[in-house]
């Protein structure tokens, strides 16, 4: 046999050992919720103990993070295994055992940046879900212009003093460390004073006041530095090269954005079947044909832009792809998930408004509307994404 | 199935381009129609892709083809898009031998397409009888005699009718228009008592014809797939053709966007290249995100065409409607950002708005497409 079909066996058949029930979204219907979503760290509280033990079979395997050397705990997989794999899970409709910005963003920024010190120090709690980390990128006067960052990183020796504050920083009152953008050369044109550090958010000095977003959650915090000593180790590539790291961490999180958002994975479901179940059907077709005819646009679209990630997929191990398809796909991806989302509260008319109460599944699609308005501006906003694509990909100057 | 050529498909691909580029480029497209030919392609052009195996490419090894992909069809077409080449290759290569794939007997298969894969012999589909695009909405009918077949009707935008040897007839045997039940196909020899071509001098400088037939007698091995049954193997054979038209619509959508990005860098106003401004860049910019969404469409349906148990219907709506739909906005791009230049006949681009109009038509619009994937969903 095929070695790829016998890893495919043997992978369906642990799975099915090994992915408690629970763990397992049904197949029709079932909408994934927050308490589905497990972000690992020393202050995870898991919603049940399937969800633990998922993480922890998972883990052992290095299969959180499967295409890691499993020298630093991950599962040693190639492309094509990890493919398989992923399609074993989606088969499954397995819960992801672990949501991670250690493992999408972080983790690949190291296995290409790091000492092999540091790899071997951080990689390993990410993969098993035990740090978990959050992201020290903009500030109130580096959003777009991210390059024109100020927090400072003075040079005291054998550690830095880090001062200055950070804003949107996605769960830094829940993440135990950060990876952090500082200026460490105030002389330097902008992009070459810039150094990536790592440091634990419970350093004296640290803290963090949640920002509360039109979607009525608190996801985000502004983050302030007050003399906060981070050792040397833990500065990441060269000092004043950070900005290659930035950028490269950069992809991985556009990548990660656009398949979050991009594609409807288990644990969602399509807009046309709750058109159809809300709306009705009149001879066979959907009852509101302005409607219809949205949908199956957004579904189409959506059909192409996921053929779009599999191709890129199918590319990169035939060794012919373009490797700038990042900006592309963050774009699309999340403005198709604001087109989605616009559709959804159409699909559900006024009960689209409740904001409270059972009733309303406390306003889950108006919070999800709302809240994917920050899709297209998070990871670098879609004119940002143009921008690189205009200039880095099809190569128009200025 | 994986999404990425293989290398025998990227050998076609880099043939295909070399030998469009240099025996066929935009220029001879433009010869046809101010010389007003009358063939309205080339012969020699035709003969040598009969050499190369391109006619036959679709035909089976056993029949003197070369039995290739789909997706190899595609590639082929989305070339021949990116230089507007004119020749039958859709209508008698891709089309009507993917009919007599899926529709002919044993002994019709042996008959023709040897001399098809041979550049022998030009196939033209007999479908349409409307302006849009309607498969099941067949009038003309086909009536059975002592000793075969009669022929009446009237059939519209039969891509290289005139040009011709075999028409393959799109009948209705029994039922009503609307219904697939009681569709049937047949061989029709173009020059038979009673068939009447008219070309129509279309927008793109391409053929297509109207044809009649007065009572065309036809023998009884002129049926060509059961009697009655005939739509089944046409709607896969329309929806491998429309995937390659699609294909067709990618090539001439990325060379339009491509000749708009070489002027974009180049052409100078307010002391500034014109691709410096950034209203310019990010309609760039998205239009090159739709391209490659438009592509994994394409290339999508091609893989699943090449699997003969798999549905293709999805995937072939899909691809056309996309390809359609970014294939529409590129060249209505290209001509904005060429400025005036853009709307002279001296220049190039306005071929491409024209063969985009007429590709986006065939077998099917963006709106055709899109109700047929909203049915196919069941909503
Ligand atoms: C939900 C959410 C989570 C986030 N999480 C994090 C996080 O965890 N860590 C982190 O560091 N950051 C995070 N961010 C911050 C995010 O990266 C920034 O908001 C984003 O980069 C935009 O910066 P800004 O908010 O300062 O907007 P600005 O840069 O001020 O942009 C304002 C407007 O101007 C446009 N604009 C700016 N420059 C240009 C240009 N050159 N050309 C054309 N248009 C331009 C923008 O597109 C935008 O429309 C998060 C943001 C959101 C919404």
């Amino acid at each position: 046999m095929d070695p790829l079909d016998s890893f495919r066996l043997d992978t369906r058949d642990w799975l099915e050992q090994n992915c408690p029930d629970a763990m397992r979204f049904a197949p029709s219907g079932d909408v994934m919720t927050d308490a589905d979503v497990c972000w690992g760290g020393r202050n995870c509280v898991f919603s049940c103990d399937e969800q633990r033990v998922w993480l922890m079979r998972m883990a052992e395997r290095g299969w959180t993070a499967p295409t890691w050397p499993r020298e630093y705990g991950g599962g040693g997989l190639d492309r094509a295994q990890a493919k398989v794999l992923a399609e074993e899970l989606q088969r499954i409709r397995a819960h992801n055992p672990l949501d991670s910005f250690g493992i999408s963003m972080l983790g690949p920024a190291l296995l290409k940046y790091g000492t092999h010190e540091q790899k071997a120090q951080f990689l390993p709690p990410i993969v098993r879900g035990e740090i978990r980390w959050c992201q020290g990128y903009s500030e109130p006067n580096a959003g777009s212009d991210l390059a024109g960052l100020q927090t400072r990183a003075e040079d005291m020796g054998d550690h830095f003093l880090v001062n200055g504050q950070k804003v949107w920083t996605s769960y830094a009152d829940k993440a135990d460390w950060i990876f952090c953008l500082v200026r460490t050369d105030f002389a330097a044109p902008k992009h070459q004073g810039i150094s990536f550090v790592l440091f634990d958010m419970q350093s004296p000095g640290v803290s963090t006041h949640p920002t509360r977003l039109i979607s009525g959650a608190s996801p985000f915090c502004e983050t302030f530095f007050d003399n906060v000593r981070v050792p040397k180790t833990q500065l990441v590539g060269e000092l004043n090269r950070g900005w290659d790291i930035a950028k490269y961490l950069l992809t991985h999180e556009r990548e990660m954005i656009s398949r979050l958002f991009g594609v409807t994975g288990a644990g969602q479901v399509a807009p046309a079947d709750i058109a159809v179940r809300r709306i009705g059907l009149e001879h066979g077709k959907l009852a509101e044909p302005g409607l219809r005819g949205d949908i199956a646009r957004l579904e189409m679209d959506a059909a192409a832009f996921g053929l779009t990630l599999e191709r890129l997929r199918d590319e990169a191990r035939a060794g012919v792809g373009t490797g700038a398809a990042s900006s592309m796909l963050k774009y699309y991806g999340t403005e198709l998930n604001k087109r989605r989302q616009e559709l959804l509260v159409s699909i559900h008319g006024s009960d689209a408004l409740g904001w409270e109460g059972a009733a309303f599944e406390d306003g889950l699609v108006a919070r999800s509307w709302l809240r994917s308005k920050g899709n297209s501006i998070e990871g670098g906003t879609s004119e940002v994404q143009l921008n690189v694509i205009a200039k880095r990909i099809l190569g128009l100057p200025g | 199935m994986s999404l990425a050529y293989n290398d025998d498909e990227r050998m076609l691909l880099e043939a295909a381009q070399e030998f469009l580029r240099a025996e066929s480029p935009v220029s001879a497209l433009r010869g046809l129609r101010d010389s007003a030919d009358a063939d309205g392609f080339s012969r020699a052009l035709w003969a040598r892709m009969a050499e190369m195996g391109w006619t036959g490419l679709l035909v089976p090894e056993v029949h003197g083809g070369l039995g290739f992909s789909h997706m190899g069809a595609g590639i082929l077409c989305e070339h021949m898009g990116r230089t507007l080449c004119a020749s039958p290759f859709f209508a008698t290569a891709v089309l009507g031998v993917t009919v007599l794939n899926h529709a002919a007997s044993a002994a019709q298969k042996a008959a023709l397409l040897p001399r098809v894969a041979a550049g022998e012999c030009i196939l033209a589909l007999a479908l349409e009888e409307s302006a849009r695009h309607d498969p099941l909405a067949i009038t003309t009918r086909v009536t059975a005699t002592a000793d075969g077949f009669v022929l009446e009707g009237e059939k519209r935008f039969v891509l290289d009718a005139h040009v011709a040897d075999t028409l393959i007839v799109v009948a209705r045997t029994s039922g009503a228009a609307g219904e697939a039940h009681g569709i049937s196909l047949f061989l029709v020899d173009a020059g038979a008592p009673g068939v009447v071509v008219e070309r129509n001098a279309m927008v793109d400088s391409r053929n297509a014809a109207t044809v009649t037939f007065q009572a065309v007698r036809l023998s009884p091995e002129a049926l060509l797939g059961p009697l009655d049954g005939g739509f089944a193997p046409l709607e896969r054979a329309l929806d491998v053709a429309r995937s390659c038209t699609a294909a067709e619509l990618l090539g001439v959508a990325t060379e339009a966007f491509e000749r708009t990005l070489d002027y974009l860098r180049q052409r100078k106003q307010f002391g500034k290249i014109i691709g410096e401004f950034q209203g310019l860049q990010h309609r760039a910019a998205t239009l090159f995100c739709e391209l490659e969404l438009a592509r994994s469409a394409v290339l999508g349906a091609l893989r699943v065409a090449d699997r003969p148990d798999a549905d293709l219907a999805a995937a072939a709506s899909l691809a056309k409607a996309r390809a359609t739909d970014t294939a529409t906005l590129a060249v209505n791009e290209a001509v904005q950002m060429h400025g005036g230049i853009g709307m002279t006949d001296d220049f190039e681009i306005g071929f491409f708005m024209k063969r985009a109009a007429a590709l986006r038509m065939l077998m099917g619009d963006a709106y055709y497409h899109t109700n047929r994937y909203a049915t196919l969903a069941g909503y």
